[in-house]
């Protein structure tokens, strides 16, 4: 870049360093999951001698074959995996909705009371009623062992809702104030003018949510108690803590290792496949902004 | 005389100025409309909640009806909170959220920023992608998900004929000993220490990376004029620029000194190391939500959150005092 630049003994250690540094982190981060996604494919056998490999010997989809066993536990998993993905479908809707609307509506400095709203959604980034409260006023509501009970508590992150605000807030206001004389009503420009430009920033907030949804193990803990309810991450859980010690009868053996492998697995492939989507979109300014205030 | 004369001018303005207000409200229904299922959901499930406090000041039965006499009847004062500072079990939730959490703030609070700063060093964009891609994965996999994976790899072996998982193994043929990561003692805090570094240290550079991309590129070449070498440079140029950053997480961090993972440590949580590892949340959830002492459980949610604004308002002013801008 510049000609001054000149390179000693010591930046070329330097540079050794870091590099070296950064890239044993780098793969020591993502080990564990090569190593769960390797030992899917094993024997159980090779598990339970190998203590740690990332190519299986004898590869084999024994353990997904069983996990989606009709006759086992098959129908369990798939309802899991449906109710997982229609919680995270419908709840992201919800969140997007709820989410954009009142960004819009508080994006607008002249709004009587506006102020007072937000200053409302501020405080209750800092103090909330708690546990205890709220899972009363769900179940007050009716919502106890519903799939609504997953969704609506949550319907709306503060923090992400401030940061749409701020996005609304800079769009250009030209081209409002040309719809607004062309007859259009706010919820018009809303819909035609400020949802098309915000694209970017909704599939942002979208995945964002949709992960949430589907990594979520506190609401389903919190507000079911019919295990017919339960979405992926609880029945997954309920699998992996299935050992020895806790199996009733001698004729329910625990689930193999590579069967609870290939379960994490499956629960987190869905993260891997929106992954590079993510990351494409958690460009740092977006996140930065709310820090700020 | 004046003075009346004002206030009758004053009160035609304030009539004006409220009638020039409703017009403003009137032309602005449809922003209302908008902002009005946001608005409903902050009421219900953030200051309803908040209402719900009063329990705390209540002796609960699980059967009151919580929209009724749960708000009305059977006002006890001071008594759970009382109760709960003069038992025994209080010490021992203290204790274990504060080594949980100071662990996390000696051990977890800098490795995002060394990171960063390493990070900023690379110049091949692709490698520094690359590694970014990679250390950013744990943070969006589910907390289910990395509990699971520590249970298996350092799961003991269930008899002798069978190998244990791969991190029992390496640490056994290390040092021969054999660990029990989730049993009683200090172990438990390691691994939760462990768990939160691996998930959360790559994410956490996001906004000191966005701190340092901030830093003016000419003050660098200034400084390679003047002759300063790399650790000067870091030193002088680059510590102060992303100082304001680390101050505000680090207040941000204080304020949530008590907040120790709810799902974490419900996931680890075992017979064995439940002296070790019940903290404020664990306890509420166990002994509020799943045994149903909900007046008493809340008090200790409040008790929580007003230490909370204690801890971040104290930790504000330090930062003020020693020159930072703070966080309000």
């Amino acid at each position: 870049m510049i000609s001054i630049k000149r390179r000693t003994i010591g930046d070329v250690i330097g540079d050794v360093i870091i590099y070296a540094i950064v890239t044993a982190l780098a793969i020591l981060m993502v080990v564990p999951f090569i190593y769960v996604i390797a030992a899917s494919f094993a024997k159980e056998a090779e598990i339970q001698t190998r203590p740690i490999f990332f190519i299986p010997e004898h590869p084999t989809l024994d353990a997904y074959k069983q996990v989606f066993n009709p006759q086992g536990m098959g129908p369990t998993v798939l309802r899991a995996l449906v109710i997982s993905l229609g919680v995270t479908l419908i709840g992201t809707l919800i969140n997007l909705f709820f989410t954009l609307t009142m960004a819009y509506g508080l994006s607008r400095s002249r709004l009587v009371g506006g102020k007072l709203i937000l200053n409302m959604v501020l405080f209750t980034m800092v103090f909330g009623g708690g546990m205890i409260p709220l899972f009363l006023v769900v179940k007050g509501l009716g919502l106890y062992d519903t799939y609504a009970a997953l969704i609506l508590p949550g319907c709306i992150s503060a923090y992400n809702m401030l940061i749409v605000r701020n996005f609304f807030i800079e769009l250009p206001r030209e081209l409002e104030e040309a719809a607004s004389i062309d007859g259009c009503t706010e919820l018009g420009i809303f819909a035609k003018i400020a949802l098309p430009l915000s694209m970017p920033i909704i599939a942002t907030f979208g995945l964002f949510y949709a992960v949430g949804h589907w990594n979520n193990y506190f609401g389903a803990l919190m507000y079911l108690n019919d295990s017919k309810k339960f979405p992926f991450q609880l029945v997954l859980r309920n699998l992996v803590m299935q050992t020895q010690d806790n199996s009733t009868s001698m004729d329910e053996l625990p689930p193999e290792d590579t069967l609870k492998m290939a379960v994490i697995v499956i629960g987190t492939v869905p993260i891997l496949c929106v992954y590079p989507f993510l990351q494409k979109h958690f460009a740092a300014g977006v996140m930065v902004g709310a820090v700020k205030g | 005389m004046a003075k009346a004369q004002k206030a009758v001018l004053s009160s035609e303005e304030k009539a004006a100025a409220k009638e020039k207000k409703w017009a403003q409200i009137r032309r602005d229904k449809w922003m209302y409309l908008l902002l009005l299922p946001g608005f409903l959901y902050f009421i219900i499930f953030k200051i309803v909640p908040m209402w719900g406090i009063l329990i705390a000041f209540k002796d609960y039965y699980p059967t009151t009806q919580f929209f009724g006499a749960g708000l009305t009847k059977n006002w006890i004062g001071f008594d759970n909170f009382v109760q709960f500072l003069t038992d025994s079990s209080f010490w021992q939730l203290l204790k274990n959220t504060l080594i949980i959490s100071g662990m996390n703030i000696i051990f977890f609070f800098p490795l995002p920023i060394i990171l960063a700063l390493l990070l900023n060093e690379m110049k091949v964009q692709w490698w520094k992608k690359l590694a970014q891609t990679f250390v950013y994965v744990p943070h969006f996999v589910s907390m289910v998900v990395i509990a699971s994976i520590t249970f298996m790899l350092v799961k003991t072996p269930s008899n002798s004929a069978q190998s244990g998982g791969a991190l029992y193994e390496i640490v056994k043929s290390l040092t021969g000993k054999e660990m029990q990561a989730l049993g009683g003692g200090m172990a438990i805090y390691w691994v939760l220490l462990i768990q939160n570094i691996w998930k959360e240290t790559g994410w956490g550079t996001i906004i000191f990376l966005a701190a340092l991309a901030g830093v003016d590129v000419e003050q660098y070449e200034a400084a390679i004029v003047d002759g300063a070498n790399r650790f000067q440079q870091l030193i002088y140029i680059t510590l102060p620029a992303i100082m304001g950053t680390v101050v505000t997480m680090f207040i941000l961090r204080m304020g949530s000194v008590l907040d120790t993972g709810f799902e974490q440590i419900i996931l680890m949580q075992n017979t064995l190391n439940r002296n070790n590892s019940e903290t404020f949340d664990t306890y509420v959830y166990q002994y509020g939500r799943v045994e149903g002492n909900y007046g008493y459980t809340t008090a200790i949610s409040l008790f929580k959150s007003i230490i909370s604004i204690i801890c971040i308002q104290t930790a504000n002013r330090l930062a003020k005092r020693a020159g930072q801008a703070g966080l309000f």
